[in-house]
C-alpha cells in the first residue's frame, strides 16, 4: 500500500490543480471584465495551493518527484482529486455553484488542517485558508446575487445545483487513508464536517432563494482513484500536452 | 502599440492666431506641459480623439487576452502558468484602468464595448495574429509588451492626466512582462533541438507584425501633427519602429536567433539599424477585418458578452432588490 500519508497530500493537490485548471478556463471570456479578474485571481491562488501541496507529496514519497512531476506526468487513475472539481464549468452559474461548494468544504477542511500535528500541512493549510475563505466570501456572493436575480438567473442557479449536488457527497467520505491520518492526528475525518457545511451552505441558498435538493444521492470514486469521470482525461491531455510530447525539455 | 491609425480632427493644426481665446489658453496649458483634468474646458476634437484613442487602447487590453488565454491550459509547468495567469490578469487589469480613464471623458465602459462588438472600434493588430507554440508566449511578451512599452512609456508624459497616470500603472506592469517574455525565448533558446525551432519560429511569425504594432509612417499625417500638438501622441511612428528594432536587434543576437529580415544591419553613419518594412497591404487587410484569427477574437469576445448577459442582469436585478429592501425597511 502506498504511504496513506502521500495519497492525503495528493488529495489535497489535486482537488487544487485540477479545480484551478477549470477556472483558469474561463481566461479572458467572463460575463464581465471584474470576473474575468477575479476567476484568473482564483485560478491563480489554486495554483499556487497546488504547488505546496505536491512539492510535500513529492517530498513525503522520496522518489524524487516534485509538483511538476506529479501534476503533468500521472495519468487518470492516480489522481485523487473530488470528482466536483473535474466537472466541466458549464454556464458561469455552474463554475460559480461548483466554486461555492468546493469553498464551503475546503474552508472547513483547511481550518481543521491548521491545528494538524505535521507542520508542514498545518503551514500550507494556514495560508491557503486566508485565500479559502476569500474565495467562499465571493462565491457565496455570486450564488445569492444570481439565485436572487432576474427569473432566469434563478433558474439557471437551481439547475447548476441540481446538477452538481450528487457530487457533495464525496467530501465527506472516509476511508482507510483518512483513519490514518485521524490517527496521527493530522487530518479530520471528513465525515464529521458534515454539519459544519450545512450551515455554511443553507442560508446562503435561503437568501439565493434555491431549493436545496432532497437526494443525497452521492457519486463517488474521485477521492480513491477508483472510477473519475470522463472529463478528467480530457483536461489531462490539454495540461499534460507539452510536458508528455517534448519530454526531455525544461520549461 | 496598442492605439494605431488614430484619426484626429483631420485638419490642419491651428495657428495661435486662428484659435479662439480658450481653445489658445488649453493650447498654452498642453505646451507648458500642464495635465488636462476631466473638469477642465478641452476642445471636443480634444476629447473625441482622446475617447478613439483610450477606447482603442482598453479594447487591445481585453482582446489581447485571447492570444496568451490560448496557452494558459497547456502551460509547461504550475510556474509557468501562475505567471502567465498573472500577466493575463494584469491585462485585464489594465483594460479596466483605461476604460476608468475613458469614462472621464463621459463615455461608459458599456458603450465602448458595444462599438468594439459591432466592429465599429478597432484594437491592435497584432491580436488578430495567432499563438501556435509555447514559444509563442515568450515573442509575445518580448516583441508585443516590448512595442507596447515603446509607445507606452512617453504616454505617461501625456497631456490628459487620467490617461497619464493609468500609463505609469500599466508601463510598471508591461516592463516585467517584456522580461518574463524574455525569459520563456532564453530557455527555448536554449533548451532542446525542438525547443529552439519553436523559439525561432515563434520570432519569424511575429517579427513584422510587431513593426506594424506602431503603424504606417505618419510623418505627413494631419492626424498625426494635431494629435501631437496636443501631446496625446508623443512620438512619430517611425521614431518609435526604429527605437524597437535598435533595442531588439542586439536581444536577438543575445539568443541566438536571426530576424527574418536580409536587410537588418547597423548602420554606423546614422547610427541605428537599418530594416525593412513590413507588408503594408497585409497590414490593412488585418484593419478591415482579414486578420488570421480577427473572425475568431470578435467571435469569442461576442460570446463571451452575449453568454454574460444573463449574469449581468441577474447581478443587477439583485443590486435593485437589495436596495429596494434596504429602503423599505427604512
Ligand atoms: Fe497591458
Ligand atoms: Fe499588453
Ligand atoms: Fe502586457
Amino acid at each position: 500500500m502506498t504511504d496513506p500519508l502521500f495519497e492525503f497530500l495528493c488529495r489535497l493537490g489535486d482537488n487544487t490543480l485540477v479545480l484551478g485548471h477549470r477556472v483558469s478556463e474561463w481566461c479572458g471570456v467572463a460575463p464581465v471584465l471584474e470576473e474575468d479578474i477575479a476567476l484568473a485571481n482564483t485560478a491563480l491562488d489554486l495554483i499556487g495551493q497546488t504547488t505546496m501541496w505536491l512539492n510535500l507529496a513529492g517530498e513525503v514519497e522520496g522518489a524524487g518527484r516534485d509538483a511538476d512531476a506529479l501534476a503533468f506526468r500521472r495519468d487518470v487513475w492516480d489522481f485523487r482529486n473530488l470528482l466536483l472539481v473535474e466537472q466541466p464549468n458549464g454556464d458561469f452559474g455552474q463554475t460559480m455553484m461548483r466554486q461555492f461548494l468546493f469553498d464551503a468544504w475546503h474552508v472547513l477542511y483547511l481550518t481543521e488542517l491548521e491545528k494538524s500535528s505535521d507542520a508542514r500541512v498545518a503551514a500550507i493549510a494556514e495560508k491557503s485558508l486566508k485565500e479559502a475563505r476569500y474565495h467562499l466570501d465571493r462565491a457565496s456572493e455570486t450564488v445569492i446575487g444570481l439565485g436572487d436575480g432576474t427569473e432566469e438567473s434563478n433558474a439557471r442557479m437551481q439547475a447548476a445545483l441540481d446538477r452538481l449536488w450528487p457530487y457533495v457527497g464525496e467530501m465527506f467520505d472516509s476511508d482507510a487513508v483518512d483513519m490514518d491520518m485521524v490517527a496521527k492526528g493530522i487530518a479530520p475525518d471528513p465525515g464529521t464536517l458534515r454539519p459544519g457545511f450545512d450551515a455554511t451552505v443553507n442560508p446562503v441558498l435561503r437568501k439565493a432563494t434555491l431549493t436545496r435538493p432532497e437526494s443525497d444521492f452521492a457519486h463517488r470514486g474521485g477521492r480513491s482513484g477508483a472510477r473519475h469521470s470522463e472529463h478528467l482525461g480530457h483536461l489531462l491531455t490539454q495540461m499534460q500536452w507539452l510536458q508528455r510530447a517534448y519530454p526531455d525539455a525544461t520549461w | 502599440m496598442y492605439a494605431q491609425m488614430i484619426k484626429s480632427t483631420g485638419q490642419n493644426v491651428k495657428s495661435p492666431e486662428e484659435m479662439d481665446p480658450q481653445e489658445r489658453a488649453f493650447q498654452e496649458r498642453v505646451d507648458a506641459g500642464e495635465k488636462i483634468e476631466p473638469k477642465d474646458w478641452m476642445p471636443e476634437g480634444y476629447r473625441r480623439t482622446l475617447i478613439r484613442q483610450i477606447g482603442q487602447h482598453a479594447h487591445s487590453e481585453i482582446v489581447g487576452q485571447l492570444p496568451e488565454g490560448n496557452w494558459i491550459t497547456r502551460a509547461p509547468t504550475l510556474e509557468r502558468k501562475a505567471i502567465l495567469l498573472a500577466k493575463v490578469q494584469d491585462e485585464a487589469g489594465h483594460g479596466l484602468y483605461l476604460y476608468c480613464a475613458a469614462e472621464t471623458l463621459g463615455v461608459s465602459r458599456d458603450h465602448l464595448t458595444r462599438d468594439l462588438l459591432s466592429g465599429k472600434m478597432k484594437y491592435s493588430s497584432i491580436f488578430n495574429y495567432p499563438t501556435l507554440t509555447w514559444a509563442d508566449m515568450g515573442a509575445v511578451g518580448w516583441l508585443v509588451d516590448g512595442a507596447a512599452i515603446m509607445n507606452q512609456v512617453p504616454l505617461q508624459r501625456t497631456s490628459y492626466g487620467p490617461y497619464a497616470r493609468a500609463m505609469v500603472r500599466i508601463c510598471k506592469e508591461e516592463s516585467f512582462h517584456q522580461r518574463q517574455g524574455f525569459d520563456i525565448m532564453m530557455k527555448m533558446a536554449n533548451g532542446t533541438e525542438a525547443q529552439r525551432k519553436m523559439a525561432q519560429d515563434a520570432l519569424n511569425r511575429f517579427w513584422y507584425p510587431s513593426l506594424m504594432m506602431f503603424g504606417p509612417s505618419d510623418e505627413n499625417s494631419v492626424h498625426s501633427a494635431q494629435n501631437m500638438a496636443w501631446k496625446i501622441k508623443m512620438n512619430t511612428n517611425d521614431e518609435l519602429r526604429q527605437k524597437f528594432v535598435d533595442q531588439t536587434a542586439p536581444q536577438a543576437a543575445f539568443l541566438g536567433l536571426t530576424i527574418p529580415d536580409e536587410h537588418l544591419k547597423w548602420n554606423e553613419a546614422r547610427g541605428h539599424y537599418d530594416f525593412s518594412e513590413p507588408d503594408w497591404d497585409e497590414f490593412f487587410d488585418v484593419l478591415k477585418g482579414n486578420g488570421p484569427c480577427s473572425a475568431d477574437r470578435m467571435e469569442a469576445r461576442n460570446r463571451a458578452w452575449d453568454e454574460g448577459a444573463w449574469v449581468r442582469e441577474g447581478l443587477l436585478a439583485h443590486a435593485e432588490k437589495k436596495k429596494a429592501r434596504k429602503v423599505a425597511a427604512e
